[in-house]
């Protein structure tokens, strides 16, 4: 394909579905083997209301207000989670499912009720995201990437998913040794004087931080089975952290780009007119790699050991 | 106008919706009770967006051939396969692979979802306009809808709560212990069966009228709260019965009575509510009950101090306690205890005295594990056993020079 068709229209949702898929995939790792896979399918419920509830307060849907909507509302519900837990001495599945259905009711609610008949906002919106609509407008080809004027009028998405999945490998790189210890064996660390309930929390504040900042460009979906599916797929080839991590980056951008690829151009091969939804399409295809890797992979039994 | 749609006057069909969501509630109230007690209640999570490729497949099968695709029952069909396809690679993974239940939870529900919305976009594309109907799954609509459909939803609903009612008794026994099932001739992989199938069957009917999304909270929220009241199998059973029918009827109800109250968040939210006023309300296990219990002991043990800092004659500091003896008339504003006062301190030292005995005294091992540091002697061991004591500490000496 050339450049000058590439590059305007498929290079940058491309490039956003990598980083998206990165970027909740490498936290995904160290929830997954703390059991706590789930808060990614919880924190992106509980986004929708902390959305409505910025686009009330603010009056438009622009990035900022509603990241941090979307990151307030996240907290809420961690904090929520945990209180519920505490207080009423649920178990956590229970509190989680609780928390995040109420709030996504709530939210849902509050949109109805609100006039967002001039905005686009809506839940299908929330769900599927908008990948293939990132496009880069200002493009004529491979060289504009050399050319200022073009970068200048790169999707703003593109950017801050960056950002933040340059902050989440900082954040792994430097905080590498205590969340190793603490995943694994959380009372040696206590032994060692690690403070273990803010290590955990800190991995949950930046895992939020990576659902909203992808949410923003890729919708829900993607989000949380790219929290789980790679890790999960990854955990099954492997027993040591390192390489289960670097398994999962590899299945994380094997989904974005096949996913991508398969949504716009799958339909036309099997002779239809319309691309397919490809936040969808890339969950599907993680989907697959999780289960080629459940049947096949060499470390897939509960032993450990790699299958004879 | 909530007070008719209460009562059911706003028309056969809301009147049939709200019938249907009312039985529906409490068939999800009662099968959800089972799958918090077996600690699965996330499952249903999973149960629910596995629906989504159903519909979608159903959908196009029907258009395929040559009816059409927003026929209710193929629709429900269709996404009761795919839930239960779900299902069975949940516990597929779980069992043959080493990744745990809630990441074989997360993995079926959002690939089976993102299939679904693949599913959708596909349809969106060869039948623009046609398929508008299939997003009221995500959310559920009652708005609309057809006589059949309200028919099928109630009449689905009935037939789950019956289904539930027959089968009460064996999945009450493996929630509530399943070695014990076990040994008594409960096939227990067969009863978690059912009560997954139950999860589902709720999760179909509730489909239309909850939405795929929400409809996890009907079958979570409930038992959470009658878990508050009770400590009972089959009363919890019913308390979470009754909060689902409830909830549901309300929450049907109140979206009928007025626009934009989608239906299934209402539910949902006046679930919460139940909820909230539990966790608050709830005696024994709820907050205000556990405040309460903390306030009194907190008394407790102040009072006892203080009556032993009076009877040892030390000066009392700590303004909580003095407020508490004055207030008993123990003591007065400066510390001096009041006749009463000295008596009831003069008892306290005494008592103390005489745990020291018996906590010093193997014979008396049983009452001493009893100690602790509040409990009056007189309720642990009897009057004989006292005044043996008694005798050892004997009466009071004189001081030597």
């Amino acid at each position: 394909m050339s450049g000058v068709e590439f590059v305007p229209l498929s290079l940058t949702p491309l490039l956003i579905g990598v980083f998206s898929a990165v970027a909740c995939a490498l936290p995904g790792n160290f929830l997954l083997l703390r059991r706590q896979a789930l808060i990614g399918d919880a924190i992106s419920h509980v986004v929708l209301p902390g959305i409505v509830v910025a686009f009330l307060v603010t009056g438009v849907v622009t990035a900022w207000p509603t990241m941090i909507g979307a990151a307030l509302a996240s907290l809420v519900a961690v904090v929520m989670i945990e209180a519920v837990r505490r207080l009423g001495r649920i178990e956590p599945g229970a509190a989680m499912g609780l928390t995040f259905t109420a709030m996504f009711a709530g939210g849902v609610l509050l949109l109805e009720q609100s006039d967002t008949s001039g905005v686009h906002l809506d839940v299908e919106h929330a769900l599927y995201g908008n990948l293939e609509a990132l496009i880069w407008l200002d493009a004529v080809g491979w060289e504009s990437l050399l050319d200022p004027v073009a970068l200048a009028g790169l999707p703003d998405e593109l950017l801050r998913i960056a950002l933040t999945l340059v902050a989440v490998g900082v954040f792994l790189w430097v905080c590498w040794r205590p969340l190793k210890l603490s995943t694994f064996d959380e009372a040696f660390a206590q032994t060692l004087g690690m403070r273990t309930s803010w290590i955990g929390l800190a991995l949950v504040v930046v895992a939020a931080i990576a659902a909203v900042a992808a949410f923003d460009a890729v919708g829900s979906i993607i989000v949380i089975a790219m929290f789980i599916c790679p890790p999960a797929a990854a955990r099954l080839m492997t027993n040591r952290l390192e390489i289960q991590i670097t398994w999962s980056v590899v299945f994380a951008v094997l989904s974005a780009v096949l996913g991508y690829i398969l949504a716009g151009y799958g339909p036309l091969w099997l002779g239809l007119d319309n691309a397919v939804s490809a936040a969808g399409m890339i969950a599907t295809v993680s989907g697959l790699i999780l289960a080629a890797c459940a049947l096949w992979a060499p470390c897939r039994m509960r032993s450990g050991a790699p299958a004879q | 106008m909530i007070w008719d749609a209460l009562t059911l006057q706003l028309g056969y069909n809301a009147t049939l919706v709200t019938i249907g969501a009312c039985f529906l509630g409490v068939a999800a109230g009662v099968t959800g009770t089972f799958l918090y007690l077996r600690k699965r209640a996330l499952v249903s999570d999973a149960i629910s967006h596995a629906t989504l490729p159903g519909v979608g497949l159903a959908f196009m099968a029907m258009v395929a051939l040559g009816g059409d695709g927003r026929n209710l029952p193929g629709l429900l069909f269709g996404s009761a396969v795919s839930a239960g396809l779900g299902l069975l690679c949940v516990n597929w993974l779980t069992r043959r692979t080493r990744l745990a239940e809630d990441a074989a939870i997360g993995a079926v529900l959002s690939v089976f979802f993102g299939f679904g919305i693949v599913l959708l976009t596909v349809i969106q594309n060869m039948s623009a306009g046609r398929a508008a109907g299939l997003e009221g799954f995500l959310l559920g609509s009652t708005a609309g809808m057809l006589w059949n459909d309200a028919m099928v939803i109630a009449g689905g609903g009935v037939l789950t709560l019956v289904l539930v009612m027959i089968l009460r008794r064996p999945m009450s026994h493996v929630a509530f212990d399943p070695e014990f099932a076990a040994s008594s001739g409960v096939n227990v992989a067969r009863i978690d069966l059912a009560i997954m199938g139950l999860a589902m069957a709720v999760t179909v009917v509730g489909l239309k009228i909850v939405g795929l999304i929400l409809i996890v909270a009907m079958l979570i929220i409930p038992p959470v709260t009658a878990r508050f009241w009770t400590n009972r199998t089959d009363l919890m059973v019913l308390i979470s019965g009754t909060c689902g029918g409830i909830a549901a009827w309300v929450g049907a109800a109140l979206s009928a009575s007025a626009p934009s109250l989608p239906t299934g968040p209402i539910i949902v939210l006046v679930s919460f509510a139940m909820f909230a006023v539990s966790l608050f309300l709830a005696p024994n296990r709820g907050v205000l009950a556990a405040i309460l219990r903390h306030r009194r002991f907190q008394r407790r043990v102040h009072l006892r101090q203080g009556l032993l800092a009076l009877a040892q004659g030390q000066p009392i500091y700590e303004a909580f306690t003095l407020r508490l003896l004055k207030r008993a008339g123990l003591a007065l504003s400066d510390g001096v205890a009041t006749e009463a006062g000295k008596a009831r301190a003069a008892k306290a030292l005494r008592d103390e005295k005489r745990w020291e005995l018996v906590r010093a005294d193997p014979l008396f091992e049983s009452a001493a594990a009893l100690y602790d540091g509040l409990r009056e002697i007189e309720t642990v061991l009897t009057g004989d056993q006292i005044d043996e004591i008694d005798n050892r500490i004997g009466g009071p000496k004189g001081v030597m020079s």
